[in-house]
Formats: structure tokens, C-alpha cells, sequence
């Protein structure tokens, strides 16, 4: 009798979880893994992928989602964040980088809003140069301060006296792949069919 | 005694003679022999965890600092928010709530089964194994080799020592209850029992699956959820149906309950992490069904909740003596709110506002500080007398922890619960500038990071009276440290 009940009880706890995942991870999976890469997502070259492991690095993350809601769920639509999100905008992604904060906005197609590649790099190196109410932290070791500026090396163009006399900031490659990658944020393309997402389009 | 309060002991013990053995078997000398069974195992879990709560909550507060002072610290790579912030949710919830609580359920499980602990050489390779696995993983974040999704930051290798460890952890206590020397199984033993089987499972899936895209999102919330379900809450939860009857001398309220309260939320807990990702780019009916999941855990919460609190209702004057059973009604009441409240966020109206805000982190606190935290503390202070058969020297030191950490998670917890709904609202709103939505926040952050302050001045101070006790330090006492004498409480 022991015996049995202890058998029910560990079955039931096993199962109980295997449902679980079967219905959110098993079944999703077999589900999308059908989900062909739509024409205009381009893989990520090798920069935009080192610059890619670089914001994983710094936990841009846990600040910036890259996930666009849809229209009449939240202002992502009037914000102009970007058409709404589908499983296929991220058949490259791995690991996923979708973030549930939006302690900054989001950056599914911050390469599509903003293109100047000395915005981003000032604001990497100090986002309250540009923005000057920003609460984003600094990331002076992706910069260096040196006398002069290699042959192929980026130099910032810092306002004010920040920068001491006679020195120059340049990006190290570490920043110019971050940018590289931030600029290729772009899902402007037309989204494929959605009937993944929705399964009542149809 | 009046009349009355006598019949009721009576029935009460009526009552626990069906349900409840162990509780009224006042076999002293056999208890004694379990507790040394378990004695250096859970201090030494218990005082590694005690050392990652400190490094953990200062790496919080650091974030915290950050989030409304940048450029504090802005130099230090080390530093920065995007890296302390994982080493701070890492460090709290595999060094300190794991450990403290695995102490706690090796040593829960050996009291209810009724013998001495089972291969208890294990436990010593299980907290080696799992302190090594927490500090390289944390190390690992800092200096930049973090995997990149929440709550599975560490890298694999970490991720192995510690699913070694666990595993460790497991077997003693399942060789354990196969030599059980009772017939009825308490309601805390279903819950230890079912978390040692499921945290592997969820812990290999999750850390050695390989998913692509949106499909390892919805991978990650289910991990990241069921973390809570198959751990923390257990815990939590053992440890309130534990620590509830016995200090207070009665027992659960109701056994049916209990069931009930168990099943429904192993049924339907598992379901809920998508709950994460509402209004993003999953299938429909993968949310919808995290959704109807997540409301259904009103059933078991409820059940959990009235069982409890008729539990207490009536004793509430024992709160003004006992330091264990404050910090466990506070911790029992805090899961009810923050399961209903999780409930109530899982619905897409509500969603759609607290979703990506501050409001989240406020949610988070109440369930993992003023729900788990509380309650682990509440257990240390009842369990660490009986090993080391030395009471706590100063009373005065408890009520200080009790009323810092509390007072702070209260003013964290409403000052998120506010300042990220007004968030939600504004982010909603797109008259208003996105930067303005996160200037309005700054006061807001100012009170979260005065809350953390207290919290961790109170761990300041619990962490020098459980040196003080284990030193043997102060004055010796040989009656727990109860805050008032418990002689008033039949004068009442
Ligand atoms: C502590 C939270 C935080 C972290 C961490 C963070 N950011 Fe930000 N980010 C913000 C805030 C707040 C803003 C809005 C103010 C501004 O533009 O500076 C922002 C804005 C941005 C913008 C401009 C978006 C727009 O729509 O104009 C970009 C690009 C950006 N961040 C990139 C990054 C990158 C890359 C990282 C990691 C290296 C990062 N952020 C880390 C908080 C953060
Ligand atoms: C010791 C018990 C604690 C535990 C178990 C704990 C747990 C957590 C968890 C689970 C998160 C993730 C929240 C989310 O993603 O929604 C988190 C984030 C955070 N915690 Fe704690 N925490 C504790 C104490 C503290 C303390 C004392 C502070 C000090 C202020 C603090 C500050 C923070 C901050 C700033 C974040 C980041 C929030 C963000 O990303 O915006 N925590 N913590």
C-alpha cells in the first residue's frame, strides 16, 4: 500500500512537469523549427556576431528588449519601434536576446532609427553627451585615450574639454563591432506569414 | 487555562495524533540523535549561503545605486550594471536561497521521517560542489563569459559542478525517506520530495537543450519560471507548513487542503512561464495557455493561504514572542499577496502596463525577499539553537534584522509597485518622450535603493550574531530568545 501510494506520488510529480515542458518547449519547438529565415534577414556576419557576444557581455539586455508589440498592445506601434515582432525576425538569434525590460526602448530596429554611427559611438563612450537625462552607464573601456590615432582607427568627436590636451578617443574594435551590430538591427522587411503566430489568420 | 482553550488542546491533539505524528511524539532523545545526524551538513550550508546573501545583496545594491547614479563606479568594466545586476540575481538565488534552503530541507526531512540522515558523507560533496559551481559561474559573469539568457547566466561548466551537486544533495535525502520510520507523510515532505525530483530535470533541460529563436525564449521563461516552481517555492512552502504548527504547538488546519493546495499547484505552476513573454512574438495559444495557467494558481494559492492562516488566526499574539514565527507569518502572508498579485499580472490588461517596467522587480522582491528570504530566515533562527546547542545570545539583534529587512522590502516592494505602474502608464503614452518616462522614475529608484540599504543593514547585522552564536560568543542563554516572556501569554 505504502509502496504504491509512493509510486503515484512519484509518477504524478514526473508527469506533471513533463507536461509542462512538452506543451511550452516540446511542441513549440517541433512547431517553429518549420519556420523558414524570410527573404531580407540577412545572417550576421562575423563583426556583427563578435559585436553581438559584446552586448551579451555588457548586459545591454537587462536594460533593452528586441521584441516590437503590436498594435493596441502598449505604444510600440505610435513610437515607431517597428512592425510587430515574428518568430521569424530571429531564426539567426542565439542566443535569443527578446529581454523583458524596457529600462531604455526597445532595439529591435535601432538600426533602422538611428544610423549615425558617431551618435552611437558618443553614446557608448558617455550616453549623457547626447542625451543629457540619460540614466544608461558609460562604457569607457570600449574606447582608449592615446596621442594618436592609429591609421584604420575611429576618433571620437567628444564636446568639451572631456578629453585632455594633446589626446585623441578612439574606438577599440570592440566598439565598432558593438556599432556594426546595433546598425544591422534592422527588421524593416515585409513580415512573413504570420500564421505561426496567429493561428486564427486564416 | 480556561475550559474552552483546554478542549481545543485536545481536539488539536486528537487531530495530530491522526495527521501528524511526529508532532506529538515528545521523543526528545530520538530527535536529539537526528539532529546530530544532520548538524554539520546543514551549518555548513547554511553559513555559505549566509556568504552569498551578503555578496548578493551588496551586488543589488550596487545595481541599484547605478540605476539613478550612472556614472558611480562608471569605470570599472567589472562593475557595470549589465554584469552585477546577472552576478546579483545569480548569487542570491543558486548561493543564498539554494543553499539556505537545501540546508534547511536536509534537516526538515530527517525530523520528519523520523531517522537519523541517510549517507550524510554526500551533503559534504554536495556543498563543495555547489559553493565551487555558484563562485565560478559569478566569477564567469563579472569578467564577461556570461551565456546571455536570465537566470541561466552561468556557463555550462558551472551549470554541470552545480547539477552534480544537486544531485548530491538528492540522493541522501530520498535514501532517507526509503528508511522512513513513520506511516503518514507531511505535507512539507511532499514538497521536498517532489523538488528534489524535478530540479535536475528542469536544471539539465534547461542548461543542455538546444532550441533556436523564439522557441529558446519560451524555453528560457519556462526554466526561468519553474525555477520558482520546482525550488524556491517549495521551500518556502515546506517550511511554512513546517514551522507554522510547530511553533505555535498546532496543528495544519486542514489535511484536505493541504492535498488539494499540493497537487493543483503541481499541475498547474509548470505551466506558467510564457506568462514572461505576453505580447510578444510566441505562438497565441502558447501565451493563452500560460495565461489560463497562471490564474488557475489561485486554486492552489488559495488553498496554501487558508490553510495557513487558520493555522495562525488566533495565535497572533505568539508573534510578539517568538523571532521564528514573526519571520514565517511574514513570509507566509507575503506568498499570498505575491501569488495573487502574480496572477493578476498575467492578465493582459494588466500586462500590458507592468510588462518591461520596475513594477516586475517589485513583483520579483515580494516573491523571492518578503516570501522566501523571510521564511529562510525565520528557519536558521529555529534550526541553528538545536545544532549547535547554543541559543542565540542577543534578542535585541534579532528584532533589529526583523524589523530592517522587513521595513525595507516593504518600501522597495510599494515603491516599484508605484513608480513601475506610473512606468507602465507613460511608456503606454506616447505624448510623453521615452526619456521623460524614465526621469519620472528616478524617485522612485531613490526609494528602492534606501529599502535595499535597510535590507542589508539588517543581513549585516544577522550575519554577526550568527558568528557571534557559533563563536559561543555573549551571554549564554538556555531558552530561546524570545522577545517578551511567554508567561504573559497564559496571564491573557
Ligand atoms: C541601466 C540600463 C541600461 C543599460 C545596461 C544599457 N542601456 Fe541603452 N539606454 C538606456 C536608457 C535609459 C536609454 C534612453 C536614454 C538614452 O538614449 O540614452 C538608452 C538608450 C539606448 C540607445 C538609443 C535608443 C534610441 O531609441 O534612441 C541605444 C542604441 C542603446 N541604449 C544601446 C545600448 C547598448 C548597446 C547597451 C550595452 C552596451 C546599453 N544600451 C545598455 C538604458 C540602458
Ligand atoms: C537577498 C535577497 C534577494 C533576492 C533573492 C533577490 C532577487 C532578485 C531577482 C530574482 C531579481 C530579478 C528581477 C526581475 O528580473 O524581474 C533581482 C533584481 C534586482 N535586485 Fe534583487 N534580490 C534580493 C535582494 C536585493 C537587495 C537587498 C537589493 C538592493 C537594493 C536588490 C536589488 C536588485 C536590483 C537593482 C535588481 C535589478 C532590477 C532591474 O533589472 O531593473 N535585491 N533580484
Amino acid at each position: 500500500m505504502m509502496f504504491i501510494r509512493s509510486f503515484v506520488f512519484f509518477f504524478g510529480v514526473l508527469a506533471t512537469l513533463l507536461l509542462g515542458w512538452a506543451a511550452l518547449v516540446g511542441i513549440p519547438d517541433i512547431m517553429i523549427s518549420e519556420v523558414k529565415p524570410p527573404e531580407g534577414l540577412e545572417r550576421y556576419t562575423a563583426e556583427e556576431l563578435f559585436g553581438r557576444q559584446i552586448y551579451i557581455r555588457e548586459g545591454c539586455l537587462y536594460c533593452h528588449s528586441q521584441q516590437v508589440r503590436p498594435e493596441g498592445f502598449g505604444a510600440d506601434q505610435d513610437r515607431l519601434w517597428g512592425r510587430p515582432s515574428v518568430p521569424a525576425d530571429y531564426v539567426y538569434d542565439r542566443p535569443h536576446l527578446l529581454g523583458t525590460m524596457r529600462t531604455g526602448p526597445d532595439l529591435m530596429n535601432i538600426g533602422v532609427r538611428q544610423t549615425s554611427v558617431s551618435w552611437h559611438m558618443l553614446h557608448l563612450y558617455d550616453p549623457r553627451l547626447v542625451v543629457e537625462e540619460s540614466t544608461m552607464p558609460p562604457y569607457p573601456w570600449l574606447f582608449e585615450v592615446k596621442r594618436t590615432a592609429g591609421p584604420d582607427e575611429y576618433i571620437l568627436d567628444v564636446p568639451g574639454n572631456r578629453v585632455p590636451e594633446g589626446k585623441v578617443v578612439v574606438a577599440t574594435p570592440e566598439a565598432e563591432a558593438l556599432v556594426e551590430y546595433l546598425l544591422s538591427l534592422d527588421r524593416s522587411f515585409d513580415a512573413p506569414q504570420r500564421e505561426v503566430t496567429n493561428d486564427d489568420d486564416e | 487555562m480556561t475550559q474552552e482553550s483546554k478542549t481545543n488542546v485536545n481536539e488539536a491533539t486528537e487531530r495530530a495524533k491522526a495527521f501528524h505524528q511526529h508532532e506529538t511524539m515528545d521523543d526528545t532523545e530520538l530527535r536529539i540523535k537526528i539532529d546530530e545526524s544532520v548538524t554539520s551538513q546543514t551549518a555548513i550550508f547554511f553559513a555559505t549561503s549566509l556568504f552569498w546573501l551578503l555578496i548578493g545583496s551588496i551586488f543589488g545594491l550596487i545595481a541599484s545605486y547605478k540605476m539613478h547614479w550612472p556614472d558611480w563606479l562608471g569605470e570599472y568594466a567589472v562593475l557595470t550594471f549589465g554584469r552585477i545586476r546577472p552576478a546579483h540575481l545569480n548569487t542570491v538565488a543558486y548561493g543564498w536561497i539554494s543553499l539556505a534552503g537545501a540546508g534547511t530541507l536536509l534537516w526538515m526531512t530527517s525530523r520528519l521521517t523520523r531517522v537519523p540522515l541517510q549517507w550524510g558523507w554526500m551533503l559534504y560533496i554536495s556543498a563543495f560542489l555547489w559553493n565551487v559551481g555558484v563562485a565560478f559561474g559569478t566569477a564567469a559573469i563579472l569578467f564577461g563569459y556570461s551565456r546571455g539568457m536570465e537566470w541561466l547566466e552561468f556557463p555550462r561548466i558551472a551549470g554541470a559542478i552545480i547539477a552534480v551537486g544537486f544531485v548530491f544533495f538528492a540522493l541522501p535525502i530520498l535514501k532517507t525517506f526509503v528508511r522512513r520510520k513513520v506511516k503518514h507523510i507531511y505535507v512539507s515532505l511532499w514538497y521536498i520530495l517532489a523538488s528534489v525530483v524535478w530540479f535536475p530535470l528542469l536544471y539539465l533541460t534547461a542548461n543542455f537543450g538546444h532550441y533556436q529563436g523564439v522557441v529558446e525564449a519560451g524555453m528560457n521563461w519556462w526554466y526561468g519560471h519553474n525555477l520558482l516552481t520546482v525550488w524556491v517555492t517549495p521551500i518556502g512552502l515546506a517550511i511554512a507548513y513546517y514551522f507554522l504548527p510547530k511553533v505555535i504547538g498546532r496543528p495544519i488546519y486542514s489535511y484536505y487542503l493541504s492535498l488539494l493546495g499540493f497537487w493543483s499547484f503541481a499541475l498547474f505552476y509548470n505551466w506558467n512561464g510564457i506568462h514572461h513573454l505576453i505580447g510578444g512574438p510566441l505562438p497565441t495559444w502558447l501565451v493563452t495557455v500560460s495565461i489560463v495557467a497562471s490564474v488557475m494558481m489561485v486554486i492552489p494559492v488559495l488553498a496554501v493561504a487558508v490553510n495557513h492562516h487558520m493555522t495562525t488566526f488566533k495565535h497572533f499574539n505568539m508573534l510578539k514572542y517568538s523571532p521564528t514565527l514573526r519571520f514565517t507569518v511574514f513570509g507566509a502572508m507575503s506568498y499570498t499577496a505575491v501569488s495573487l498579485q502574480g496572477s493578476a499580472m498575467a492578465l493582459r490588461s494588466i500586462n500590458e502596463v507592468t510588462h518591461f517596467t520596475h513594477y516586475t522587480v517589485g513583483h520579483a522582491h515580494l516573491g523571492v525577499y518578503a516570501f522566501s528570504t523571510m521564511l529562510l530566515f525565520g528557519a536558521i533562527y529555529y534550526i541553528m539553537p538545536r545544532l549547535s546547542k547554543w541559543e542565540w545570545p542577543y534578542p535585541r539583534l534579532v528584532r533589529l534584522h526583523f524589523w530592517l529587512t522587513a521595513i525595507g522590502v516593504i518600501i522597495y516592494v510599494v515603491a516599484l509597485t508605484i513608480g513601475g505602474w506610473y512606468q507602465g502608464l507613460n511608456m503606454n503614452n506616447s505624448d510623453v518622450s521615452f526619456i521623460d518616462s524614465v526621469v519620472k522614475t528616478i524617485p522612485y529608484l531613490y526609494l528602492r535603493s534606501l529599502g535595499g540599504t535597510l535590507m542589508v543593514a539588517g543581513h549585516l547585522i544577522f550575519i554577526y550574531h550568527f558568528v557571534l552564536m557559533v563563536k559561543r560568543a555573549g551571554p549564554r542563554r538556555f531558552a530561546p530568545p524570545w522577545f517578551k516572556k511567554p508567561v504573559e501569554e497564559s496571564a491573557v
